[in-house]
């Protein structure tokens, strides 16, 4: 009864060729950003927005970017935090160097930033694959934590060694620094959400995204049939970082505020990112969503249950979220390893026929 | 400078040591990796889970003593008895058996076929799992080790390098210890897989699945026992670096610093693994003592295996002694 592709006639390209083809789909997408856009910013608070709907969002556009690469081109990357990190310090430098200009600028500088880190760093993928370049992806990640940490111009000579956001804003909002209100933080957060997933949904269905699942199922193939490894692969790594650095500059400046770089961006972060997409589907936007989703809500639901309800001791309750995690993985990559993603498009496809399947 | 040159040679036999250790680890992979193609990244933390067996057995603790007593109210921790090393290793080796077997037949079996980057990412799933299971099992806070391993400065080669150079080294009785023991281990893994029937499957199924499959090999088994022979190798390198800096988290991140040491050395070549292990260890310490302290502001250790790794894979792809890629349409 729904998802019903019946009456659904299209007399246009455009028509035939739109992100949602099927009207209800079409209208529970506009439904779900009007509920973002203009009913949520006015229900939350402080707390709501801290701990589930910044990380979610700005986890939302690392597991974009790091989809673009992993789940459409192919090439797997454990440096995720050591790009955020850049984009944090790019972020950082920009707003404290020119402290007129809008975030908006500063956020997507960041990005065009760790963008050209990411294709230096991408440049050994022409020669290494697999997890030769899994594991060269990791000398990004602690090359550059520890660049953060030892040259004391990033972070402006401070005593600390940590950096924290001085007080910005966008529109004459205060969007950074102590003085934030819960919606501002909410809305401009969102906006490089909705423009990333309207951006990487877009590239990927385009000629580009064709070219990095070309290189993804079979590289050589893919150069035998015209597909140019070189621009296919940068463009993933040049792609996924720009988004990668948006999430990280946002991380700092307008989530945490203060950074101290190996304990935020480290492997664990680069780790955790990847776990978001394994388990909401590798190569899929709406799998990147359900999957930051997933891992932000799990730590939360487990520390209600476990030490509000149950009242047991705070680092038990960690241990086993590593267990519960890790375990995870393990079944999503047995029973389902396209993720969440495809648990929704099999539901959806058992919603066309409902009630009557046969 | 006579002086600056001993601090070399005594940072290069430093170095070397470090790299026995890293090349322990590193073996554990190449075994996992030659018989069953899976990529072992949680070799480093069954390094740890075996430390953290070893050290709550020896102790006596009471295994899930926290999560019982949380869930149940009640307040056990020790048994109150305290096992011998010899035994405790026993005991220990036993469970490291029974995860190799849980592992193959919960997890692998299942992923039979799949392609090799999915394997990787189940093992770092299985990497948080036994992670999470360690400390939950033992509980997270530090644990010293002790089985009877020598420690301490080796006074011979400090009193003879200190007649010949007048500087005496500093090197630890437990890295000696730990080189012997790796070379012995090595030597065994070895005579192991070429004399043995059990070795010789292994190298068959490393060869070729299919065709061992056909001449009435188990492939079940050889994992099984694949696994249980990368728990020891992860025991023994638990209890190297245990003995070293004591039992914690940190351990699992050796699994890291054998990453590299793998691409230099090439993922199917025990040699490899360890011409690779000494590379990196010499050359990350070097480079500290040369570059890295007096002009980088320290800490290289933490990048250099990767970049050097990095480097070295851009011209040759297949590391020094891993077999040539050959790639078909």
């Amino acid at each position: 009864m729904l998802y019903r592709e019946s009456g659904d006639f299209s007399s246009t390209y455009a028509e035939d060729s739109q992100t949602f083809p099927i009207k209800f789909d079409r209208y529970r997408y506009y439904f779900v950003l009007f509920v973002a856009i203009f009913v949520i910013p006015f229900m939350i608070n402080d707390y709501w927005v801290n701990s589930l709907f910044l990380p979610f969002l700005i986890y939302a556009i690392a597991a974009i970017g790091l989809n673009i690469l992993v789940g459409y081109c192919g090439q797997v990357s454990l440096g995720t935090g050591g790009f955020m990190a850049v984009g944090a310090y790019a972020c950082y430098k920009l707003m404290t160097s020119f402290p007129d200009v809008s975030m908006l600028v500063h956020v997507l500088l960041s990005g065009l930033i760790t963008a050209a880190v990411g294709v230096l760093f991408g440049l050994p993928s022409l020669r290494i694959k697999g997890f030769y370049l899994a594991v060269a992806t990791l000398a990004a990640q602690f090359f550059l934590v520890w660049l953060f940490n030892r040259v004391p111009w990033f972070y402006n000579y401070s005593a600390s060694g940590q950096i924290s956001a001085p007080e910005r804003t966008f529109l004459g909002i205060n969007i950074t620094g102590a003085n934030t209100q819960a919606w501002a933080t909410y809305l401009f957060c969102l906006m490089f959400v909705i423009f990333s997933a309207y951006v990487a949904r877009n590239l990927t269905r385009g000629s580009v995204g064709r070219k990095w699942m070309a290189i993804r199922d079979m590289d050589i193939a893919a150069e035998i049939i015209g597909v140019n490894p070189l621009r296919a692969k940068l463009t993933a790594f040049a792609v996924s970082s720009f988004f990668i650095g948006i999430s990280g500059a946002l991380f700092f400046s307008i989530y945490l505020g203060a950074v101290e770089v190996g304990e935020v961006f480290g492997i664990q972060k680069s780790f955790l990112v990847l776990f978001m997409i394994i388990i909401g589907g590798l190569g899929s936007i709406f799998g990147s969503f359900a999957g930051a989703a997933f891992l932000v809500l799990l730590p939360v639901v487990l520390k209600i249950v476990g030490v509000d309800w149950l009242g047991w001791p705070t680092d038990i309750v960690a241990h086993l979220q590593l267990v519960i995690v890790g375990g995870l993985i393990i079944v999503f990559l047995i029973a389902e390893p396209h993720g969440l993603a495809q648990l929704w498009r099999v539901a959806k496809e058992k919603l066309r026929l409902w009630p009557f399947p046969h | 400078m006579p002086e600056q040159l001993a601090f070399a040679l005594e940072v290069t036999a430093n170095g070397l040591m470090a790299g026995v250790l890293y090349a322990l680890v590193a073996l554990g992979f190449v075994l996992i990796y030659k018989a069953s193609g899976i990529f072992n990244y949680a070799q480093g933390v069954m390094a740890l889970f075996a430390a953290l067996t070893l050290a709550g057995i020896m102790d006596g603790q009471v295994p899930f003593s926290h999560l019982i007593n949380a869930v149940f109210g009640t307040d056990v921790h020790h048994f109150g008895w305290n096992v011998p090393a010899f035994l405790a290793i026993l005991l220990t080796m036993v469970v490291m058996i029974a995860l190799a077997y849980v592992v193959q037949r919960l997890v692998f079996r299942h992923l039979v076929g799949q392609e090799p980057i999915i394997l990787f990412m189940a093992t770092i799933g299985l990497a948080y799992f036994l992670e999470g299971v360690g400390d939950l099992m033992w509980g997270s806070d530090i644990k010293s080790m002790d089985v009877g391993l020598p420690q301490g400065i080796n006074t011979w080669i400090d009193e003879t390098t200190f007649e010949v150079l007048g500087y005496g080294f500093f090197i630890d009785n437990l890295d000696i210890v730990a080189s012997i023991i790796a070379a012995l281990l090595v030597i065994g893994l070895v005579m192991f897989a070429q004399y043995t029937k059990q070795g010789r499957a292994m190298r068959a199924v490393a060869d070729d699945h299919q065709a061992a499959l056909s001449v009435g090999v188990s492939l079940n088994f050889i994992w099984i026992l694949v696994w249980s022979l990368a728990g020891f190798v992860a025991l023994v390198a638990g209890i190297m670096w245990g003995t070293k800096s004591g039992v914690q988290f940190s351990l699992s991140l050796i699994a890291l610093k054998a990453l590299p040491v793998l691409m230099l050395g090439g993922f199917t070549s025990i040699p490899g693994a360890i011409v690779g292990g000494l590379i990196i260890g010499v050359g990350e310490k070097l480079f500290e003592f040369l570059i890295g302290a007096p002009f980088l502001g320290g800490a290289t250790e933490n990048w250099f295996a990767y970049m050097l790794a990095l480097i070295f894979l851009v011209f040759r792809p297949q590391g020094l002694f891993g077999e040539k890629i050959i790639e078909r349409v």
